[in-house]
């Protein structure tokens, strides 16, 4: 083969099929991949409402999703195939996120997808084909900083799409090998240069976050998927409690319930009650006013870094850090432990709702420097 | 880039010699072959030549040989037919594990409307034991479904010894002869059989036609409902053109076949011998005897097979692992996990599958590209 080919991981979306055909222009080899992660049709409760198993596109794997990235792909005229990664994406990412719930903390599929299926099964396949390098419609940028030898992670130009939240757990030997092309770009650009090469899914809209939960009632996936492994989870329905531990009403399971969550606690009072904290052992779920969900400290576990290559125990640096999603990213003092694995975070400023399971990623301006899970 | 077709057990290229009867069809014969005037009778001749080309490949009589859609169609007809024209109560039906989904699902149905199934293990040589057959017989049992070749291994199913175990008892014998047609002789007298799936696509026919042997008094109730073609026992307008090609083909391959089968035989172990030789950590699954002579199933140690067939595709060269599901993607074979795999070798294994255009040149090359896709697979790998 001429040159190494690059592996395109195709959703089926603008972005990714963007990317594909961006390569293709620029004169690149390119294969283009669907990962196949879940069977839509596998928990028949969760069928939608209209009937039928769930098919709508902007879920994983749904057939009208891989139907777009092979249309493009044809349309682009790269070789294209559909890869089985079910087995894997159950074993890393679904059962992991169902183990987390029921433990009493929010976890993050799309992170411990990146880090063991997209980019690390996903780079196998691309290797076994022969392809160095594979390409993603991420919103991040890679670099390679020449006074470290690092390859570092940036927030991407498009602050507004910006990934680099779900992205923390990428290794520097993951990093040598991704492409992220929409780094540089704006959203409206992307759909811009779709348009313009007459893309079949260039006004296709955006897909969501959590692509195996239907709906994101996590609660209702989680209860379909016990049910078919056939597992009986001990009824987890307790107490609802205050901070002062007095009794205010009953709840009908704690995996119902998240760090900050203010709907669905079924109760009347006068201020606005907010959950404080879940634990599965004694099945009680705290609830407190906003005040009680502040906090300014906590530790990361698991850490991966990124830009630079780790935290000495009692070393600092300061930092930006966000702990969900669309937190916007708030300074804060990272200090090393003795376990270099863990880092101490603690805020300039209280933060709302520092929720365990959730990931913590370290910025410094547009860098990443690494990141790890809420303990 | 060439690329080169292995792939012969999932569907085959049409022979031009079968492609020239389509073509003069479809442009000639557009009669309804059940119009009393001219042009119908031109279409109920081919129909008719046809029926007569298919039965005199199977040694059976013309009216015995209903068209269908295709070998999924035929399965459902002789299976979900059969039993629900049986008044028999309770009723049971056997099948074995390393059947085709177009047998094990109308199978299930059955299951569902409340019949009894016995869906027979297979051992590790991909034959299907008759004593194991005589064992699960009961009073009760109306029908047995065996296939006649397996898709994936090739192995043959001792057909007509099971055919005499379940008259016996009374059952009715039905084969999903899909993957034998055309490679090694079928003679449904000889072996006994009451029904035998057929499908055109697989001996060089065009794809959405088939046909179901039954046995002059074999009785099956309709699984649709809209006419009175082939005598009333599958309505729908006849495809006359895919009819007439599946005849043409049917009388190509009695042609061909003391030929084909040879060479490709020839072929097949010049392809195996050569991977078992020179690769290590690979073996053939099922057995090597009582097989078709086009196919070789090859488990391959400490590789994806999913990520082979790509590599070997991206190199020219059209194989399979596995069964396609609805996406596209691969699922990991039922056949090789039934005789007994482990998950990691059933994901190992490809089936090569040889057809009329391979030649020696092909499969020498065929192996060059199979040594270096596993061992760049091999050095690679760390899930494996």
């Amino acid at each position: 083969m001429p040159e190494s080919p690059i592996a395109v991981a195709m959703s089926g979306g603008v972005d990714s099929s963007t990317v594909a055909a961006m390569l293709v222009r620029d004169g690149r080899t390119v294969v283009g991949m669907t990962m196949q992660l879940w069977n839509q049709r596998r928990l028949p409760e969760l069928a939608s409402a209209e009937g039928g198993a769930p098919s709508g596109s902007g879920r994983c794997c749904s057939l009208d999703d891989v139907y777009d990235a092979r249309r493009v792909a044809e349309q682009i005229g790269i070789p294209y195939y559909v890869v089985n990664f079910e087995r894997q994406f159950e074993e890393h990412v679904v059962k992991p996120f169902v183990e987390e719930y029921l433990a009493g903390r929010t976890p993050i599929p799309c992170t411990l997808c990146n880090n063991y299926i997209k980019f690390d099964r996903f780079l196998e396949m691309a290797d076994s084909v022969g392809a160095h390098y594979m390409a993603t419609g991420h919103y991040a940028r890679v670099r390679l900083d020449p006074a470290s030898g690092r390859y570092q992670l940036l927030r991407a130009v498009d602050e507004s799409k910006d990934q680099t939240y779900f992205l923390f757990g990428l290794t520097q030997a993951q990093l040598a090998r991704t492409l992220f092309p929409l780094g540089e770009l704006h959203k409206p650009e992307v759909r811009d240069i779709a348009r313009s090469m007459r893309l079949a899914v260039a006004s296709k809209g955006d897909s969501q976050e959590i692509c195996f939960v239907p709906n994101g009632d996590y609660a209702a996936f989680m209860d379909a998927y016990l049910k078919e492994k056939g597992v009986t989870v001990e009824r987890t329905s307790g107490e609802i409690v205050t901070t002062e531990g007095r009794t205010l009403g009953h709840h009908e399971g704690v995996h119902h319930f998240t760090v900050g969550q203010r709907k669905g606690l079924g109760i009347a009072t006068g201020e606005p009650l907010y959950v404080i904290a879940t634990d599965p052992a004694s099945q009680r779920v705290t609830v407190g006013g906003n005040d009680d969900l502040q906090s300014s400290r906590f530790v990361a576990k698991q850490v991966n870094w990124i830009s630079i290559a780790g935290l000495a125990p009692g070393a600092t640096v300061r930092a930006q850090v966000k702990i969900r999603n669309k937190h916007a990213a708030a300074p804060a003092t990272l200090s090393g432990t003795a376990d270099a694995d863990r880092v101490e975070v603690r805020f300039l400023h209280p933060q709302r709702a520092i929720t365990p399971g959730q990931g913590a990623v370290f910025y410094d301006g547009e860098i990443t420097l690494g990141g790890g899970w809420i303990e | 880039m060439q690329h080169f077709y292995f792939d012969h057990n999932a569907t085959t290229p049409v022979d031009p010699e079968v492609l020239e009867t389509v073509v003069s069809c479809l442009g000639q014969v557009y009669g309804n072959a059940s119009s009393i005037h001219h042009f119908g009778q031109a279409a109920k001749q081919r129909l008719e030549a046809a029926r007569r080309q298919v039965a005199t490949l199977i040694n059976a009589s013309a009216s015995e040989i209903v068209f269908t859609s295709g070998g999924t169609e035929a399965n459902n007809l002789a299976i979900l037919g059969l039993s629900r024209a049986s008044s028999a109560a309770p009723k049971h039906v056997i099948t074995c594990a390393i059947e085709h989904p177009a047998v094990l699902s109308p199978a299930k149905q059955l299951g569902a409307e409340g019949c009894e199934i016995t869906c027979l293990r297979v051992p590790s040589s991909g034959i299907v034991s008759p004593e194991d057959i005589r064992r699960a017989l009961r009073p009760e049992t109306v029908l047995v479904s065996i296939m006649h070749a397996n898709n994936e291994l090739g192995t043959l199913q001792p057909i007509a010894e099971i055919a005499r175990i379940a008259h016996q008892a009374g059952a009715a014998l039905h084969v999903d002869g899909v993957q034998a047609l055309g490679k090694l002789p079928v003679d449904v007298q000889s072996l006994g059989v009451d029904l035998y799936s057929m499908s055109g696509h697989k001996l060089y026919a065009p794809k959405g036609v088939g046909a179901l042997y039954m046995r002059k008094g074999t009785r099956l109730a309709p699984i649709m409902y809209g006419g009175h073609h082939e005598r009333d026992r599958r309505p729908g307008t006849e495809n006359v053109p895919g009819i007439a090609a599946f005849g043409a083909a049917a009388e190509l391959a009695a042609r061909c076949m003391a030929e084909d089968t040879e060479r490709l035989a020839m072929l097949r172990d010049r392809l195996e011998n050569a991977v078992l030789d020179r690769i290590p950590g690979t073996g053939v699954n099922g057995s090597r005897w009582n097989r078709l002579p086009n196919t070789t199933n090859i488990y391959f140690d400490g590789i994806d097979g999913e990520a082979m067939v790509i590599a070997l595709d991206l190199r020219g060269f059209a194989v399979s692992t596995g069964a396609a599901c609805s996406s596209g993607a691969l699922s990991p074979s039922h056949v090789l996990k039934a005789i007994g795999l482990s998950d990691l070798r059933a994901r190992a294994s490809m089936r090569f599958s040889l057809g009329r255009a391979n030649t020696a040149a092909h499969v020498d090359s065929l192996v060059e590209a199979i040594g270096a896709s596993v061992a760049h697979l091999r050095r690679i790998s760390v899930h494996a």
